[in-house]
């Protein structure tokens, strides 16, 4: 049976098993959108702007281990969704996004809302399609989807000219996908895992780094199982969190920029360091140089190569997914006889305990003006450590990765590689359509959630219960504290003045707001919008103008020359 | 170091500006690039003569593999290969250069393809090196155009670049 593009475009997305697809409708995808209303199994959610679509798709994405899907019209359609994707690249989102474009005579005119879209978003997608034959659709759509899923994630992008979507076409979709190009390596070199078991084994100080390539991969478990047969120290960065439980003893904190003292260091100073999906990012091992001016046997288990040795040259790559590479060399450590050097690592654990003994995270609380990380502890302990976190980008995002302890992959969901402020609230509603019934807090700044206020109104259309936790500090709290400590108190364009009032708007957009100003308000303010499971909750906490996040690494420095909150 | 790299990839629409917008993107040096389809018309190939530290040219080929446009990446100066480039030049050739430029070009075993009363063209495959040679040792002043086509290269004997 022949069908039109845009049926076929709809079909696809049923036979990938899309349950959310989330758009914004415009002239070059009418055809599409007509085809969405003539059928219920493919659920869209109106979104305000496009930006947020893109978000949505992705906290989807990260939530579930899903692909998330968004829809945009040509022109300032797309330039909209740029931010979106290109959030999801930096983070290995998979992501397909569909994208309506001027009618194919019309392309390079300069037509209305015609924008080269394939070559705005080349940089910032993993691959990307424009099709010009009513009968590439289908075959793209399943490569578009293909590619997304597998190997090191991402977004990717399908253009479909106005006309496209209009002609017809016999359909029938793919059952399998060979792109000649493109075939990613899963398992590891298993002598390269042998080579990595036996340094290991050997290692005095060993130290094992884990970052979002666990949690993309579900590789949580084997990484658990991994560094408690080792008995070794655990870090996640920012894009791993909740990849190793963050309640065991051998979990050492974040590291990086705002990372604990004793991740810090013990990074720095180990003799062996294992590395899992994670990429040596500058907000991660600070200075290069700095970091390479202590000798360590380095271990890099990744399954995009270009990301080993690209920041930091290492002795073991290792190209692989990483749970099956994980499962591997956990097979070789157990089928070995020898067993890590216990004496080694007593002394080890000394040192790291001295090092964590310095308590960096600690904080003087207040009973007069409400602290941050004092919000954080409380929404940690009042939702049990257990709900799905979004968070935007700053000041907040950093305390609520410090303070929020996630025991549990794909609850923690931020944008780490680009930091992208506007992040939070729309993932949020990815993130909530995913997990009906679950808790979503969305933890944010004044400066962010401003960015994407508007998602307040599909959150009333969807009847998404998000709870909004704005640390409002009335500054632009991490510009403020680089002003601070960098240029000499001049407070540059970082203060927000002629806030709205957000309780207000809130219950403008149909939402209950709570101002929340005093310490001893904290817990039952939160209590009570905790207790409102079918309300969105705006908190607005007004918190301590002048609180800094520590420990700090300043940019360019080494991971050791840190700032504590004690030094100051 | 100047290392030339060859790569096969999918004849498709925007696949020569993925891999330009990589070489820009990241920083890296193009000193020249030609493309052009091979033998099996569904497939290009691409040779890129770039320069950099053994960390950026490692990068490089990564990167370059990664573009799921690419089928396949060579470092051609991994092992032995040759290398060619086409140059034509076209000279102002009149009185007693016009046969100057002819001993010239025999010596460096260039073609005249195109002749006018006033002018020759020059064709000449070789090395860069020897190209640049050809244009040192002809008077500078007669030189009014030159068109290169950047280096080509192959493996040597069973290197073979290939899906």
């Amino acid at each position: 049976m022949e069908l039109t593009g845009a049926e076929i475009t709809i079909r696809c997305l049923q036979e990938e098993g899309v349950e959310y697809v989330f758009g914004y409708p415009g002239g070059a995808v009418l055809f599409i959108y007509d085809e969405l209303f003539k059928q219920e199994q493919v659920k869209h959610v109106l979104v305000r702007h496009e930006q947020a679509a893109v978000h949505a798709a992705d906290g989807y994405a990260r939530s579930t281990d899903k692909v998330g899907v968004a829809l945009v019209t040509s022109g300032p359609g797309v330039t909209n969704a740029v931010t979106g994707i290109a959030t999801a690249y930096m983070d290995s989102i998979p992501m397909v996004v569909i994208s309506g474009q001027v009618p194919t005579s019309y392309i390079g005119e300069d037509a209305f809302q015609e924008v080269d879209t394939v070559g705005i978003t080349r940089p910032c997608v993993k691959h990307n399609f424009l099709v010009k034959d009513v009968r590439d659709i289908a075959s793209t759509m399943k490569k578009a989807f293909y590619l997304a899923k597998s190997g090191r994630p991402g977004p990717v992008l399908v253009d479909i000219p106005k006309d496209v979507s209009q002609q017809k076409a016999e359909y029938s979709y793919p059952a399998t996908v060979n792109i000649r190009s493109y075939n990613p390596q899963t398992h590891g070199d298993i002598g390269q895992i042998k080579r990595a078991a036996q340094l290991l084994l050997e290692a005095k100080r060993p130290m094992v780094y884990a970052g979002g390539g666990v949690v993309l991969s579900d590789a949580s478990k084997q990484l658990t199982e991994l560094v408690r047969l080792l008995g070794v120290p655990c870090t996640n960065t920012l894009m791993g969190l909740g990849g190793y439980p963050a309640d065991d003893k051998q979990f050492v904190g974040m590291l990086g920029m705002h990372g604990t003292y004793e991740a810090n260091l013990g990074m720095q100073n180990c003799d062996v360091l294992l590395a899992v999906g994670a990429r040596f990012d500058d907000r991660v091992i600070g200075n290069v140089g700095h970091f390479n001016s202590v000798p360590r046997k380095i271990i890099h288990i990744d399954i995009d190569p270009a990301s080993i040795s690209k920041r930091v040259k290492v002795d073991v790559p290792i190209v692989g997914d990483v749970a099956h590479v994980l499962a591997d060399l956990l097979s070789v450590l157990n089928s070995s006889k020898q067993k890590p050097d216990a004496a080694a690592l007593k002394d080890w654990w000394k040192q790291i305990e001295e090092w964590r003994s310095a308590n960096s995270l600690a904080y003087k609380n207040s009973s007069e003006v409400i602290k941050p990380q004092y919000v954080i502890e409380q929404l940690h302990r009042l939702t049990h450590g257990d709900a799905f976190v979004t968070s935007d980008v700053g000041q907040h995002q950093m305390w609520a990765a410090q303070y929020y302890k996630f025991n549990h992959p794909r609850r923690w969901i931020n944008s780490g590689g680009l930091g992208t402020m506007g992040f939070g609230l729309p993932a949020a509603m990815g993130v909530q359509l995913a997990h009906p019934g679950a808790t979503v807090a969305c933890v944010t700044g004044e400066g962010s959630i401003q960015m994407n206020i508007q998602e307040l109104s599909t959150c009333k259309q969807y009847q998404l219960p998000i709870k909004i936790i704005a640390l409002n500090n009335r500054y632009l709290g991490m510009v403020r504290q680089w002003q601070e400590f960098f240029h000499g108190n001049r407070y540059s364009h970082s203060y927000m003045d002629a806030l709205p009032d957000f309780v207000k708007l809130a219950e403008a957009y149909g939402h209950v707001g709570i101002l929340v100003e005093k310490p001893s308000d904290v817990e039952g303010a939160l209590k009570e919008a905790f207790a409102r499971k079918d309300d969105l909750v705006f908190l607005d906490f007004r918190t301590d103008m002048t609180e800094n996040v520590y420990p700090m690494v300043p940019g360019g420095k080494g991971l050791s020359e840190v700032i504590l909150a004690e030094d100051l | 170091m100047r290392h030339i790299i060859s790569l096969l990839m999918e004849n498709e629409a925007g696949a020569l500006s993925r891999v330009a917008g990589l070489f820009s993107a990241r920083g890296y040096n193009i000193e020249s690039l030609n493309v052009a389809p091979t033998e099996d018309p569904t497939m290009s190939r691409m040779t890129i003569v770039t320069s950099g530290s053994d960390e950026v040219i490692e990068q490089i080929n990564k990167q370059l593999n990664k573009l799921v446009d690419v089928v396949s990446v060579m470092d051609l100066n991994d092992g032995d290969h040759i290398e060619r480039e086409l140059m034509l030049v076209k000279v102002h050739a009149m009185g007693e250069a016009r046969e100057e430029l002819k001993r010239i070009a025999d010596i460096f075993r260039g073609r005249i393809i195109d002749v006018s009363d006033k002018t020759y063209t020059i064709e000449l495959t070789g090395s860069g090196s020897k190209l640049d040679s050809f244009l040192q040792a002809i008077d500078h002043s007669l030189i009014l155009e030159t068109v290169r086509t950047g280096a080509s290269g192959i493996g040597r004997g069973d290197r073979i670049l290939k899906l």
